[in-house]
C-alpha cells in the first residue's frame, strides 16, 4: 500500500475534473471575493467562543478550554456514496453488538476458533462482571462513532469503531448551525440531508432501551464526570437538546435496588443513564473503589434490571485495538456476509512475525497503543525523526503486546481554508450511529481535518480542525 | 430540578454579587487613597476592604502588612484567595457551566465573556490610572449579567434559587460593611467631624447609594444615624437589609407555591423579614448596633444553611 501515495482529492478527483457532488460548491468558491472566507472564519470563531463550544485539554493549567478550529468549507458526500457507507456501518454495528452478546454468554466465536480465547479473556476491556447478563433489547453499544478514512474514489476504510463513549456529535450539530447561519445561499443551492433531529433520535433510542417494566415515559439522564472533562460541553449540549437532566455521580444514589436522582424535593427514579464516564469509574463498589465520579451500587441495580446503562459496561472489548484486526471475521461470523467496509491491514505486535515486520519498517508505518486514545502514545513513522523512532523502538520492544501497527494511508483531501487561500488538506470522518429498537445513522458526521500542510493528524487534541459534512439527497 | 442545579444557581448568583461588592469596596478605598490624609490610619481604608470582604485573617497569614499594593493584588487577582474577584468570577462561571442547561444563553454569554476578558488582563500591566476604570468595568459586567438574568430566565424554581443567592450575599455584605465601622454610626459619637463624614460617604459609595441617600433624606446632611437607617431599614434602598429581605421573603413565598409545601427556611425568612419591617433605629441602637448586625449576619447565614438542607443542595 505504501506504493500508492497519490492523494485522492475529494473535490477534483484523480483526473483534476471537479467531481459532480462538488460542482456547485466549486463555482461558489470561485465567485467569492478575496478575504471573504477569512472574515467568515473569524465570525464563526466569535460564535463558538461566546457560546463556549470548547473542549478541555488535560494538563494545560491556564488555557484549559480551547476552541476546535473550524473550517468553513463543507465536505460533501453524494447520496450514492452515503448509501454504501451507511449500509457498511449498519452491518458493522449489528455484528459488533452480536459479538458483545456472544462473548458475555456462550462465546461461540471462541469455540469456533475464529478468535483466540486469550485475546478476550486476558483483555482489560473484558468485564467478567457482565458475563451472563443481557441488557434490554440485547443492545450493548447504543451510541457508536465509526471512524472512516478514504483513500480513493471507492475506497473507504474503517479506522476505529468507537463503541464506548464516542464524542464529537455536538460539533457536528454546531458546525451545521454555524454554516446555516453564515451561508444560507450555499444551502439553497444544495439538497443537504438534515441532521438537526439527532438529539430527538438519541432520545428515542434511549427511551427504547428502558428496562422492562419502566414507566411509559422513562426518566433519562446524562451522567458526566463534570465541568473539567474534555467533552463537558457536549454532555451539557446533549442534555439541553434532549431536555433531560445532566447529572454527576453525586446527584444519583441507589436505594432498594433502584437508582434515584436527588432533586430539590422528592427523589426521582432514573430508568436510563447515558453515561459519559468510563467503566472503571461507574461504581466504586464494583470497580475502582477510590473513584468519586460514579454511583455506589449502580452496577447491582443494573444487573437487577432496574436501570439501563448506555453504553453497557464492558463494550470496550468491541473497539479494543487488538480486537480490531478480527472485525472482518466477526462480521462474517455473525452476519454470514462479506464486510462492506474494509479494515485497515493491521499488524498485531503480540505476534512475533508481526512484531519483526513492524520493527523493520518503523519509518513507514503508524504504531498505536492498544488502549490509547486522542492521538497520544503513537508513532507516525513517515513524519517522525530518527531519534523519535529510536526512542519508540525501545518502548515498543519493552511491551510489544501493548501495540498494533498499520500502514500509513494516503488519506483523501478536501478543499480547506488556509492562510494562502483554499488548499487540499487531509480528512477523516466520524459518522454517528444509534442502536436501540432500530439502527439510526445520521447522514454525515464529523469531518476532522489536518490543518497543517501534509499532516495526517486530524485529532483535535493534536491541533486538528473540523468541518461540516454534507450528504446530498438524490 | 436536581438539588445540585439549585445549589449551582444559588452560588452562581452569590459569587457574581460578591465580585461586584469587592470591586466597589476597592473603588471606595481607592478614592480615599487619593484624598488628603484625614488624620486617620492611612492603611485604614485598605483594611476596611479586607474587613468588608471578611478576609482580614487570610490576608495577614498570606501577605502580612497592609498596603495598597498588597490589598489590591490579594482582593483582585489572588487565585488562592477564595474571595478575590478572580476567584469569585471563576466560581460564578464554574457554577454557571455546571448548569449550562438551566440558564439562558444570554446569561451564559454575559458570565463567560466576563471571565474570558478578566482572565486576559495581566495584573502587572494594570497601571494605577487604569484601576478605577477596570473596577467600573467589573461593575458594568455584573449589571449586564443581572440584566440578562432578569430579562431572560424562566420564572420557575431556578429563578427563585438564583435570586436567593443574590440577595443573601447582598444582605451579608451590607451588614458586614456596616459592622466593620459600626461605631461611626452610634448616636453619641455622631459629632459630624470631617473624618466621620468621610466614613459615611465612603460607605454610601460602597453601596452605590450616595446620590439616592440625598433623595431619601432631602432635609439632612449626611448623618450617621440616617445612613444606618438607610442601609438597614429603608426598603426603597436596593442594598438595605430590609430590601433584601423583601425579596427573599417574597421569593420564599414563590418557592412554597411552586412546590406546594412550606418548609422551615420559609418560616425563618419570614421572621427576619418581619423584624426588619417593624423595627426602628431607636430599638436597634438601644440593644446595640454591633450586636444587631452580628445577630443579623448569623441569622442570614442560618437561613442560607436551612435553605440548602430544605432543597437538597449538593
Amino acid at each position: 500500500m505504501a506504493a500508492e501515495r497519490v492523494v485522492f482529492n475529494e473535490m477534483l478527483g484523480t483526473d483534476g475534473a471537479v467531481r459532480p457532488a462538488y460542482a456547485r460548491l466549486n463555482e461558489w468558491l470561485e465567485r467569492q471575493p478575496k478575504g471573504f472566507l477569512t472574515r467568515k472564519n473569524r465570525e464563526a470563531e466569535t460564535i463558538f467562543r461566546r457560546l463556549g463550544i470548547t473542549f478541555a485539554v488535560y494538563g494545560a493549567q491556564e488555557a484549559t478550554e480551547r476552541l476546535i478550529p473550524f473550517d468553513p468549507i463543507p465536505r460533501i458526500l453524494s447520496a450514492g456514496e452515503w448509501r454504501r457507507l451507511s449500509a457498511g456501518i449498519d452491518q458493522r454495528v449489528r455484528a459488533l453488538n452480536a459479538f458483545l452478546h456472544d462473548i458475555y454468554h456462550r462465546q461461540e466465536i471462541i469455540r469456533a476458533g475464529r478468535i483466540p480465547a486469550d485475546l478476550i479473556m486476558q483483555n482489560a476491556a473484558f468485564l467478567p462482571e457482565m458475563v451472563g447478563f443481557t441488557p434490554a433489547r440485547r443492545v450493548y453499544s447504543h451510541i457508536i462513532g465509526t471512524d472512516l478514512v478514504r483513500v480513493g474514489e471507492n475506497d473507504f476504510y474503517v479506522l476505529e469503531d468507537n463503541t464506548r463513549t464516542p464524542s464529537g456529535v455536538s460539533y457536528m450539530l454546531e458546525n451545521r448551525e454555524t454554516m446555516m447561519r453564515m451561508f444560507p445561499d450555499l444551502f439553497q443551492m444544495h439538497r443537504v440531508a438534515p441532521i438537526e433531529h439527532y438529539p430527538e433520535l438519541l432520545r428515542q433510542t434511549l427511551e427504547s432501551v428502558a428496562p422492562e417494566g419502566a414507566k411509559s415515559d422513562p426518566t433519562i439522564c446524562i451522567l458526566t464526570p463534570g465541568i473539567y472533562n474534555s467533552a463537558y460541553f457536549e454532555h451539557a449540549f446533549l442534555a439541553d437538546q434532549m431536555g433531560v437532566e445532566l447529572v454527576e455521580g453525586r446527584d444519583l444514589y441507589v436505594d432498594n435496588g433502584k437508582v434515584w436522582m436527588r432533586t430539590t424535593r422528592k427523589p426521582k427514579q432514573v430508568d436510563v443513564i447515558y453515561r459519559r464516564i468510563d467503566d472503571a469509574f461507574l461504581d466504586p463498589l464494583t470497580f475502582r473503589p477510590e473513584s468519586m465520579l460514579g454511583v455506589p451500587g449502580l452496577f447491582d441495580a443494573y444487573r437487577a434490571g432496574t436501570v439501563t446503562i448506555c453504553n453497557a459496561p464492558g463494550t470496550g472489548i468491541a473497539d479494543d485495538k487488538a480486537i480490531y484486526a478480527y472485525v472482518p471475521d466477526i462480521i462474517e461470523f455473525y452476519t454470514g456476509q462479506k464486510p462492506i467496509l474494509n479494515n485497515v491491514p493491521t499488524w498485531n505486535c503480540s505476534r512475533p512475525d508481526d512484531l519483526a515486520y513492524v520493527l523493520d519498517n518503523l519509518a513507514d508505518i503508524v504504531v498505536k497503543e492498544v488502549h490509547g486514545s486522542g492521538g497520544y502514545g503513537m508513532l507516525i513513522g513517515p513524519t517522525a525523526s530518527k531519534r523519535e523512532i529510536a526512542a519508540f523502538r525501545e518502548i515498543l520492544m519493552s511491551n510489544p503486546t501493548n501495540y498494533i501497527a498499520q500502514p500509513t494511508l494516503a488519506l483523501s483531501a478536501c478543499p480547506t481554508h488556509v492562510a494562502s487561500g483554499v488548499a487540499p488538506r487531509h480528512v477523516d470522518l466520524r459518522p454517528f450511529v444509534l442502536i436501540g429498537d432500530q439502527v439510526r445513522i445520521t447522514p454525515g458526521g464529523l469531518t476532522r481535518v489536518a490543518l497543517k500542510k501534509g499532516s495526517l493528524v486530524v485529532n483535535s487534541s493534536q491541533g486538528g480542525g473540523t468541518k461540516d459534512t454534507w450528504v446530498l439527497e438524490d | 430540578m436536581l438539588g445540585r442545579t439549585a445549589s449551582s444557581l444559588f452560588w452562581m448568583s452569590r459569587y457574581q454579587e460578591r465580585a461586584h461588592n469587592t470591586a466597589r469596596l476597592l473603588d471606595a478605598a481607592w478614592r480615599t487613597a487619593m484624598l488628603p490624609a484625614l488624620g486617620t490610619d492611612p492603611a485604614g481604608d485598605w483594611r476596611s476592604v479586607l474587613a468588608g470582604a471578611g478576609c482580614e485573617a487570610a490576608y495577614k497569614d498570606k501577605v502580612g502588612e497592609i498596603s495598597q499594593r498588597g490589598v489590591v493584588q490579594f482582593m483582585l487577582f489572588d487565585k488562592t484567595n477564595p474571595s478575590s474577584i478572580h476567584s469569585s468570577l471563576e466560581t460564578a462561571r464554574n457554577n454557571a457551566r455546571s448548569v449550562r442547561t438551566g440558564i439562558t444563553s444570554d446569561m451564559w454569554e454575559a458570565i463567560n465573556t466576563t471571565w474570558i476578558e478578566f482572565s486576559d488582563v495581566k495584573p502587572q500591566t494594570l497601571s494605577q490610572d487604569r484601576m478605577p476604570e477596570f473596577l467600573a468595568w467589573i461593575g458594568q459586567r455584573a449589571h449586564l449579567f443581572r440584566g440578562a438574568l432578569l430579562g431572560t430566565i424562566l420564572r420557575d424554581d431556578g429563578y427563585s434559587f438564583s435570586q436567593l443567592g443574590h440577595f443573601v450575599e447582598r444582605a451579608d455584605h451590607t451588614a458586614r460593611v456596616l459592622d466593620t465601622r459600626y461605631w461611626i454610626f452610634l448616636p453619641d459619637t455622631d459629632v459630624g467631624g470631617n473624618a466621620h463624614h468621610h466614613h459615611w460617604t465612603s460607605i454610601l459609595r460602597v453601596m452605590s447609594g450616595l446620590r439616592s441617600y440625598r433623595f431619601a433624606f432631602p432635609d439632612s446632611r449626611v448623618k450617621g444615624v440616617n445612613v444606618a437607617e438607610f442601609l438597614i431599614l429603608r426598603r426603597e434602598m436596593p442594598r438595605s437589609l430590609a430590601h433584601c429581605y423583601d425579596w427573599i421573603n417574597g421569593t420564599m413565598a414563590d418557592l412554597t407555591a411552586f412546590y406546594g409545601d412550606e418548609l422551615p427556611s420559609a418560616a425563618q425568612a419570614a421572621v427576619i423579614h418581619e423584624q426588619l419591617r417593624t423595627g426602628s433605629m431607636r430599638d436597634i441602637f438601644d440593644s446595640g448596633l454591633h450586636e444587631f448586625l452580628t445577630d443579623f449576619t448569623l441569622r442570614n447565614n442560618a437561613f442560607a444553611d436551612r435553605l440548602a438542607r430544605d432543597y437538597n443542595f449538593a
